[in-house]
């Protein structure tokens, strides 16, 4: 099984994100997965997490992910007010959106995948904000579970009505533009 | 056709294929996009249906109990202190033998106000009459759904579904959409036996004396008691028609099997782990370290609690040497009524032979507090040892 917890904003998207990466999973066999969302007393704005669980066979445990092989984090600035590396697996994953290089990151030397995706995503059509369809591209350049093609697909299904091929062009943008540092050390974040 | 969608989509497409043709709702999380899409889908044209918007659950139970008087398929959803807000309604649609099905996403009730999951809103319903089912996954919410409408028209008995709010209705996972020429097989539009009339006025359930009396046609009629007792003997009996109505279903869907109990590792099981819902498919992670640890436990899902399959609990736990029971809510002031309901089916079933097990209640998850897997298998652990954690909550920090 592989756990990807997702780190967002109240509004964000973070939960139709992880939403496409299921259903991408699914259509590639990857029959057990779930997405359970954690809901406190959010608004917009607030940090929010949703754990994605993605394994061949079903899946029966629906508890919070506390040890995640990836972390994604859709907004840079939330690291000030959330520790979302908290029980990073070894060799684990963490996916930021950031305008800035992956250098001025440290995460214990752990493996780390960064995009300007606000930017990429306003370049691609999409209006400031939107960085959902893009995070998802950083995601499937450093983890290899699903193919990037389906992912894009799922994308089109889900945003179908809601500007499909500009959220399709800001993940394929992001995927293209993203920077792997790869673990360093002990990559124990 | 699989998809990937909450637990209340789940409800709403079943409620859609059942053909439900009134729905009356009062929004409340985490019930609420059950009742929005339902809206949505009657609004697209997609379900023939009347939505009625209401000001409160007590009205929202109102209009489905006329509706369902006057011979329509109806359907209503709530959770927590809505639920608890339409009580009288409750009890009143379990007397008047409607065949109405609720969904209930599972939320703590207030004081102090709180919005996340447990079991006390339904529990607090045991009492009314009302069939209750407890559902795992979003697979079984729209399996359940569907045999809910064929069990209460088959019964006159209302239904209430119940899944765990967030935990299943918020959560994303993949369930099969039964087909719908299919569901018509399963399901054939519903033909009530009595349905109000304008041409024929009625008063229906008014005052009913204690004693039997001669109605209006110069015959026999019952009384009170005699309409209650009926009540109880056809929920006693309704147990067959949940196991006849999941057979039907199976035979069509290919899913099914364990309508009123679903056992996991329970055949050699030393030790059973009881509960409802969701925590019992997170239990079964947990039961599978426990027996890498050597432990023979097993864990049992009580799908059906109202009527109490009471012999099939009985059987399910047979052998064992003792059994835990689970619970996201109390009878306060007692324990758990899941705890209590099976002592009593184990007394009336096993207590003559001498081999009933020991029975400990274990709390977990009131009001939301998160189920850690590993809590849930320190427990167990200490159970197993002979002491469960004292107090029985699990988690607590006083």
């Amino acid at each position: 099984m592989k756990e990807i917890r997702w780190h967002g904003r109240g509004g964000q998207g973070a939960i139709t994100a992880s939403k496409i990466v299921a259903a991408a999973a699914f259509g590639n066999g990857l029959t057990g997965a779930v997405m359970i969302p954690t809901f406190g007393t959010e608004r917009r704005g607030a940090p929010v997490f949703s754990s994605l669980k993605i394994a061949r066979e079903k899946i029966y445990d629906l508890s919070p992910i506390e040890t995640p092989d990836v972390v994604v984090v859709l907004d840079h600035l939330l690291l000030k007010e959330v520790d979302v590396a908290k029980g990073l697996k070894q060799d684990g994953l963490i996916v930021l959106n950031t305008p800035k290089p992956a250098t001025a990151y440290d995460f214990g030397g752990a493996r780390l995948a960064v995009a300007d995706v606000n930017a990429l995503s306003v370049e691609a059509g999409l209006p400031p904000g939107r960085v959902n369809s893009g995070i998802i591209g950083v995601l499937c350049r450093a983890f290899d579970i699903v193919p990037f093609e389906s992912v894009l697909e799922e994308i089109a299904n889900e945003f179908a009505g809601k500007k499909p091929e500009a959220n399709a062009r800001a993940a394929r943008l992001c995927y293209e533009n993203a920077t792997v540092r790869e673990a360093t050390a002990a990559g124990v974040a | 056709m699989h998809v990937i969608e909450t637990g209340n989509t789940a409800a709403a497409l079943a409620v859609k294929l059942a053909g439900a043709q009134v729905v009356a709702a009062y929004p409340i999380t985490p019930q609420t996009p059950l009742t929005e899409k339902l809206s949505e889908y009657i609004e697209a044209g997609e379900m023939d249906a009347r939505y009625v918007p209401v000001e409160s659950e007590h009205s929202a139970l109102g209009v489905c109990i006329a509706a369902s008087s006057a011979g329509a398929r109806a359907f209503t959803a709530t959770s927590a202190n809505g639920l608890l807000y339409m009580h009288e309604q409750v009890h009143w649609a379990a007397g008047a033998r409607l065949p109405l099905v609720m969904c209930v996403a599972n939320r703590a009730v207030g004081a102090p106000w709180n919005i996340w999951n447990d079991h006390q809103d339904s529990i607090s319903q045991r009492d009314t009459g009302w069939i209750q089912m407890y559902c795992c996954d979003h697979q079984q919410i729209i399996d359940d759904t569907l045999k809910a409408f064929r069990v209460a028209e088959a019964t006159s008995i209302p239904v209430m579904v119940c899944y765990d709010g967030y935990l299943l209705s918020h959560t994303y996972m993949p369930f099969a959409i039964p087909d719908e020429d299919q569901v018509a097989e399963f399901l054939p539009p519903f033909r009530p036996s009595y349905a109000l009339d304008p041409g024929s006025p009625a008063n229906l359930n008014t005052v009913t004396l204690p004693e039997v009396r001669l109605d209006v046609n110069g015959e026999l009629a019952h009384g009170y008691m005699e309409i209650r007792y009926l009540l109880q003997e056809d929920l006693r009996n309704a147990v067959q028609v949940v196991e006849e109505t999941d057979a039907a279903y199976q035979a069509i869907f290919g899913r099914g099997g364990a309508p009123l109990v679903e056992p996991y590792r329970c055949d050699d099981a030393e030790y059973v782990v009881v509960g409802m819902g969701s925590i019992t498919y997170q239990l079964r992670d947990v039961i599978e370290t426990l027996r890498a640890e050597g432990h023979r436990i097993g864990v049992l899902g009580v799908r059906l609690y109202r009527p109490f399959p009471d012999a099939a609990v009985a059987a399910a736990v047979r052998g064992a040497r003792g059994v835990f029971v689970m619970e996201k809510a109390l009878s306060y002031g007692y324990e758990g009524a899941l705890c209590s309901d099976l002592k009593s089916a184990l007394y009336d079933h096993l207590g003559e032979l001498g081999t009933a097990p020991s029975v400990k209640g274990l709390v977990a998850g009131i009001g939301g507090r998160e189920i850690r897997t590993a809590d849930l298998a320190d427990a167990l652990r200490s159970g197993l040892a002979g002491s469960v954690p004292d107090p029985n909550w699990i988690g607590i920090q006083l």
